[in-house]
């Protein structure tokens, strides 16, 4: 088994927070594979999620300690020692993220997919129109949208938005897609479209997924580990943590005893 | 008791705003009747020398738009760095109030202000001075409202750009700004009609002239530092010209006032 990343003895703290949010995550991202997180609201899956990109850097002084290691032309590289701006955009190109509430930009269908390309280095037109087609495609919105690519995609459903915010991160090709409960502002139909899609997308790039439910977790994702209150209490997969916990705390979280 | 209190209070309420309307329609109503009255083809193709006021209102809308030239990207910049770069700065607070403050200086002050660092050292008045005065009225404006109307945008759209790849400056201009597009032109508008229509700020700046022109080094027209000139002056023509050049002005500013809030509308 091949991990695509490693957190090793991960500490985060929030600026000006007396304790740190994350104390000592030891946890690995396997390739084409899906890792679930789950736990009580509060716990620390989001920050965990954001810290694989940094994305919480956008907001200065938070404080992290330990590893977190990312594949790169097969070598281990902690990413928690990039300063520079575009050692940062270079990561965030390797690892997506798709959020809660979808996020359309307020510009054309096309455009949005778009986006990201030009940072990626890509200018040539066809080239583009030719991964605008193949990321939409991937994210199963192509034949839904493919007439009307120049309307605007404020204009779309929920499930199509967020279909097409994954479109939209697939495009640029990366290694890792973040997702932080993406399915928990749509209906049903259009969540098990996701969930479908999310099941998919392992074949490309590997997953790392917060979800509040754990019919999910238990359907989609190979890894689950379960956090509370800032600690990582059980990781393994998906079908022993499940069927077979080792710790009580988690035997009563995902039997619904606390939450 | 209660029901009298009640009854009493929605008197004087209505009584306040019936004598607030009064005075308005009664000026409203004035300026119509007079205004009207004198607006014919003659004064919109003759300058003021000759009793028109054709150099009048083009000296007003190019001191506006030049005002709107230096003082919109100044303010937009300011509120950008407030609202997408100004993270737990000291500073931040500081400027927020500053500009608050500056948004109620009276608009005469301004004026002397920039009499001492523009007209005095020149020597004369001339048209940058006034747009420089009608600029530092307006750049409060546009700063408050860049500011507030960005901060509306919800920081996952921010994230979402950064999650890309893309860099924070790229983000906020192609995305965030879009997404604010609608409040930030509004709020442009509302003032731009705040400006048009000031005499304070051009009277020891602009000047006025009774000429066309063209060249902001000299002495620059202007609607309304001619109508306060007209307006105390013994020749009933000119009076008049005063009262169509005030009615045009009104009908302008009240414009741009509804186009502001039609655009706000069409945005819900
Ligand atoms: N920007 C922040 N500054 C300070 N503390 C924060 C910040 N964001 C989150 N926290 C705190 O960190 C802890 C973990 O939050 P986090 O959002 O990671 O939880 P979560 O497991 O994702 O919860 P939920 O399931 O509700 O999304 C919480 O106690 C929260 O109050
Ligand atoms: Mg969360």
């Amino acid at each position: 088994m091949k991990n695509v990343m490693e957190i090793k003895d991960f500490y985060f703290t929030y600026p000006k927070a007396p304790k740190p949010t994350l104390k000592n995550i030891n946890l690995n991202i396997e390739e084409n594979k899906i890792t679930a997180l789950i736990g009580p609201s509060g716990c620390g899956k989001s920050t965990l999620l954001r810290s694989l990109n940094r994305i919480q850097d956008l907001y200065p002084g938070n404080k992290y300690d330990g590893e977190i290691l990312l594949k790169i032309n097969d070598k281990m590289e902690n990413i928690l020692e990039y300063k520079k701006e575009n050692k940062l955009i270079e990561l965030r190109q390797r690892v997506g993220m798709i959020f809660q509430k979808p996020t359309p930009f307020p510009m054309s269908i096309f455009d949005n997919v778009a986006y990201g390309l030009k940072f990626a280095g890509i200018k040539s037109k066809s080239e583009i129109e030719g991964r605008v087609e193949k990321a939409l495609q991937g994210a199963a919105l192509w034949s839904e949208v493919k007439d009307r690519l120049k309307e605007s995609a404020l204009g779309m459903s929920g499930g199509q938005q967020q279909r097409l915010c994954i479109a939209r991160a697939i495009a640029v090709e990366p290694e890792v897609l973040l997702f932080d409960e993406p399915t928990s502002a749509l209906d049903p139909i259009s969540t098990a479209a996701i969930e479908e899609l999310v099941v998919e997308l392992k074949e490309r790039v590997s997953i790392a997924i917060v979800t509040h439910n754990m019919q999910q977790a238990s359907r989609i994702s190979d890894y689950t580990a379960f956090m509370y209150l800032g600690d990582l209490v059980e990781f393994g997969e998906t079908e022993q943590i499940f069927l077979n916990p080792k710790e009580k705390q988690t035997e009563d979280y995902i039997t619904g005893r606390f939450g | 008791m209660r029901f009298l209190i009640n009854k009493i209070v929605l008197g004087l309420s209505i009584l306040a705003a019936l004598i607030g309307l009064v005075f308005l329609f009664w000026i409203l109503i004035d300026l119509t009747i007079k205004g009207v009255g004198a607006i014919d083809w003659h004064i919109f193709s003759n300058d003021l020398v000759n009793n028109g006021l054709r150099n009048l209102l083009i000296g007003q809308f190019m001191l506006a738009l030049t005002a709107v030239v230096i003082g919109v990207p100044i303010g937009m910049i300011a509120g950008i760095y407030l609202q997408e770069y100004s993270y737990g700065s000291k500073y931040a607070e500081f400027i927020r109030n500053l500009s608050d403050v500056m948004m109620s200086a009276p608009s005469i002050v301004i004026g002397v202000f920039v009499y001492a660092i523009v007209v005095n050292p020149v020597g004369h008045a001339n048209g940058w001075a006034g747009s420089i005065a009608l600029a530092i009225m307006m750049i409060p404006i546009v700063v408050r409202t860049t500011d507030d109307m960005l901060g509306l945008v919800p920081k996952e759209l921010r994230e979402a750009g950064i999650a890309l790849g893309a860099p924070k400056y790229k983000v906020i201009f192609d995305i965030i700004i879009k997404a604010a597009k609608v409040g930030i032109t509004t709020g442009i508008l509302l003032a731009f009609a705040r400006i048009a229509g000031e005499t304070a700020p051009l009277l020891f700046t602009s000047g006025n002239s009774q000429f066309f022109t063209m060249n902001m080094n000299q002495e620059f027209p202007s609607l309304t530092v001619a109508i306060y000139n007209l307006a105390t002056m013994p020749d009933e023509n000119l009076v008049k010209i005063a009262w169509a050049g005030a009615f045009i002005l009104t009908v302008f500013v009240l414009l741009i006032n509804l186009l502001g809030r039609y655009v706000i509308r069409e945005k819900k």
